[in-house]
């Protein structure tokens, strides 16, 4: 049904007069007639997607998303990008989310259109990147029955979303989707997916946008009281070794400006997780490196021996605390966190702040004093010396650390964007590549999916299209998504893949040599030519074969505009990452140079 | 311990899908789970009984707190509340052995509620270890089969009633 005409308009002309005189009371703005518009669900979904500022849409279609197909024919502002495997559809909404902080969309059809979606939405609800997916059902008369490509989508991906709806009334789409929307960034972020049915997107609705309302209401999360807040302050303010632990929420939540002046009134050391690099600048001198198992020696001493760990938007994730019982056995904790699911789920905390992270910080900056941490920087600054990352690049084969620290110095000034694969690299590129700001490194931190980076470099050019993107992969998470390599191509987006090949699965070679006593199986992976590879999708391949040609290579990779750009290293096969701490062990346990290393030093001298 | 746990959720096909998903997921053990009807068609009510420590409760609440459809959760393991378990129990009451098993659910306060020559139906309703006793009492009668509702909760009258509120 039409709404009435409005019946002002002869109002909204006497206003454009301008005989009246100028102190005439305003006449109230008009507002375009509401008209309720026929169409069918698949367009009100078009229109919803155009309401919440989608542009970007990863996807494949089928047949149970044919309609939605033939509606997004008409919405030439929303760009769809086909990709070869569902997986690379919603890795790539990852990338693009994490570099705007917006909602990336992807969608995939029924059946095993929707579960190769899985993987990606396990990855998003481990980091809790906003994803809205939508899938494509069969038809109503036929779920529940086995049909041709049906899967129960929605009972699959409950553990992995923070909510699914299967729509089944067609007044309903437009709704669910605008709910599912508001949800992916409501709190703490995270996936959503929204299934609809075949018959659903093709029946007929009324659709007015203003109409739009989301059955629950997604209120701010609270805030922490006044008095939870003071007695975090004076705890903050009377600490003698305190610790900023700052996690991947503080780049959800947007929090790098609260937590720049939070972190240098209290001049306490700043350590951040794999997720959360560049929520505080990492080359200042407060940031003492990366936590956890392959952190540095500084930051895991740091958070062992300090008195006060501060917890900004982390999880008490195993990653960075290998083993619960033994883990900062000193420390009180200060527990900032917006999901209060997290609090008290890993370590206990003495002054729970529930809350978003920027706005709890801008209460609770005010109220902290500068603690006397004199003493404690110069036990700080001792490790920090004593332990630097370093590599030993000789004039054999390259070592992925000087081509990760040689990328760094060469693109820093260009302030890029970094993805990564899974494995030794991403954990290379952690520890050697340093972010000032947030939203500049994206990685998959909780899962970690292999062939999650090429995916989240496509999305993040999507969403930065004028930023540098570059995926540091390596030859085993290469192969995992590489025909995302055919949807980059043509859509000439100029991502640039890094890829350090040892012809190993690396971390698993590290595992077998340290754990299982070099009995090495199934790691080994010789003659791939990735660059042949990356021209057959029609991109630019290149090779670096040595250390002496390496810089020249990169050099002309980084200057390409208008494709995307594969480069094959040539990296030493044995090369481990350390430091290492082994994960369920005790600090002690830490590995922190690579001991071959040690012992040719020792024998030099 | 055992914690009770009332959760007030929209009635919707699939929540509790979604709720023992999330059981199954956590590793949290279920002793017993109720769910009902309420006053109003929009809403069920659970009552969730978790033999687990303090902290692991804790964390049921949270989980369950995060799911959309929970409108409202609640630990009342240490509030006053009513508590009752109910059961029907089938036993071998033949003609001889009859007036004994009726004497017993007279002193339990249970009730008859069939009958046949052989056999008999009772329903008993109270605290869980009082239908505990009851039972051990008709175990040598023989007891055929028994079905019980586990545990429903209610806080005490007088207590704010936070649930609805918040729907």
């Amino acid at each position: 049904m039409a709404y009435e005409q409005s019946k002002s308009t002869s109002t909204a002309s006497a206003s454009a007069d301008p005989a009246l005189p100028p102190n005439a009371k305003k006449p109230a703005p008009v507002r375009p007639a509401r008209v309720k518009r026929r169409m069918k669900a698949a367009q009100a979904l078009m229109e919803v997607l155009v309401r919440e500022g989608t542009t970007h849409f990863f996807g494949h279609p089928g047949g149970a998303t044919l309609p939605m197909y033939d509606a997004l024919y008409d919405f030439p502002q929303i760009k769809h990008y086909l990709v070869r495997h569902e997986q690379i559809g919603v890795h790539a909404a990852s990338g693009y989310a994490r570099v705007t902080g917006r909602p990336g969309v992807c969608t995939g059809t029924s059946g095993p259109g929707a579960t190769n979606l899985v993987t990606g939405l396990t990855d998003a609800i481990m980091d809790s990147t906003p994803i809205v997916t939508i899938t494509g059902q069969v038809a109503s008369n036929w779920i529940g029955k086995d049909g041709f490509q049906e899967a129960d989508i929605t009972g699959m991906t409950i553990p992995v979303t923070k909510h699914n709806w299967l729509v089944q009334n067609e007044h309903n789409v437009a709704s669910t989707v605008h709910e599912a929307f508001k949800l992916a960034m409501h709190g703490r972020q995270g996936p959503v997916l929204v299934d609809i049915p075949r018959d659903v997107f093709q029946r007929e609705v009324e659709f007015d946008a203003e109409d739009l309302v989301s059955k629950h209401s997604y209120r701010a999360p609270s805030k922490p009281t006044v008095q939870a807040l003071a007695a975090a302050a004076e705890a903050i303010s009377n600490a003698k070794r305190p610790i900023l632990y700052v996690g991947g929420g503080a780049i959800s939540s947007n929090a790098s400006k609260e937590l720049f002046e939070f972190a240098t009134k209290l001049g306490a050391p700043v350590a951040m997780t794999l997720m959360g690099k560049g929520a505080f600048p990492e080359t200042h001198e407060l940031a003492v490196g990366m936590l956890g198992m392959h952190g540095t020696a500084c930051a895991n001493y740091t958070m062992h021996n300090s008195d006060l760990i501060i917890a900004l938007g982390a999880r008490f994730d195993d990653r960075v605390t290998l083993k619960l019982d033994t883990f900062a056995p000193y420390a009180k904790v200060v527990h900032v966190e917006v999901d209060p699911a997290e609090v008290n789920k890993n370590r206990t905390a003495d002054f729970p702040l529930h809350g978003d992270l920027n706005v709890v910080l801008q209460e609770l900056t005010p109220l902290v004093r500068r603690p006397d941490t004199e003493a404690w920087w110069k036990q700080v600054s001792e490790w920090r010396q004593k332990h630097p990352l370093v590599y030993h690049q000789g004039d054999g084969a390259i070592l992925p650390q000087f081509a990760i620290d040689t990328l760094y110095k060469m693109t820093k000034h260009r302030n890029p964007v970094v993805t990564t694969d899974v494995g030794q690299h991403q954990m290379w590129t952690a520890q050697f590549f340093k972010f000032d700001q947030p939203r500049k490194f994206i990685t998959s931190g909780g899962l970690g999916t292999m062939g999650y980076g090429m995916p989240a470099a496509m999305g993040a050019q999507c969403g930065a299209p004028n930023d540098l993107v570059m995926c540091i992969s390596g030859d085993g998470s290469f192969m995992q998504c590489v025909q995302t390599l055919m949807t980059a191509s043509e859509n000439n987006l100029p991502i640039k893949v890094f890829v350090m090949n040892n012809n190993h699965l690396g971390m698993v070679r590290q595992w077998q040599e340290l754990f299982y006593q070099e009995r090495y199986k199934s790691v080994h992976m010789p003659n791939q030519d990735l660059a042949k590879i990356a021209e057959a999708f029609g991109c630019v391949g290149m090779q670096a074969r040595t250390p002496d040609e390496m810089e020249r290579v990169f050099e002309k990779a980084l200057a390409i505009e208008n494709k995307p750009c594969v480069v094959d290293v040539f990296c030493d096969q044995e090369e481990n990452c350390y430091p290492m701490w082994p994960s369920g062990t005790a600090i002690d346990a830490m590995i922190i140079d690579d001991p071959r290393y040690a012992k040719k030093l020792r024998m030099k001298n | 311990m055992k914690h009770t746990i009332i959760a007030l959720v929209e009635n919707e096909p699939g929540v509790l899908n979604r709720i023992s998903s999330l059981f199954r997921r956590r590793g949290f053990n279920i002793e017993s789970l109720t769910v009902c009807r309420t006053e109003s068609p929009d809403y069920s009510r659970m009552t969730l009984v978790v033999d687990t420590s303090d902290t692991d409760a804790e964390q049921v609440q949270k989980q369950l707190a995060k799911i959309i459809n929970v409108v409202d959760v609640q630990d009342v393991t240490h509030e006053p509340i009513v508590v009752r378990d109910a059961v029907l129990v089938k036993i071998k009451a033949d003609a001889a052995a009859r007036a004994d098993v009726m004497t017993i659910a007279e002193i339990f306060n249970a009730k008859v509620v069939d009958v046949s020559p052989e056999e008999l139906i009772i329903e008993a309703v109270g605290y869980e270890s009082r239908v505990d006793a009851f039972l051990e009492m008709l175990k040598p009668k023989g007891i055929i089969e028994i079905t019980r509702t586990g545990r429903i909760a209610m806080p005490r009258c007088g207590t704010p009633v936070r649930a609805m509120n918040n729907a």
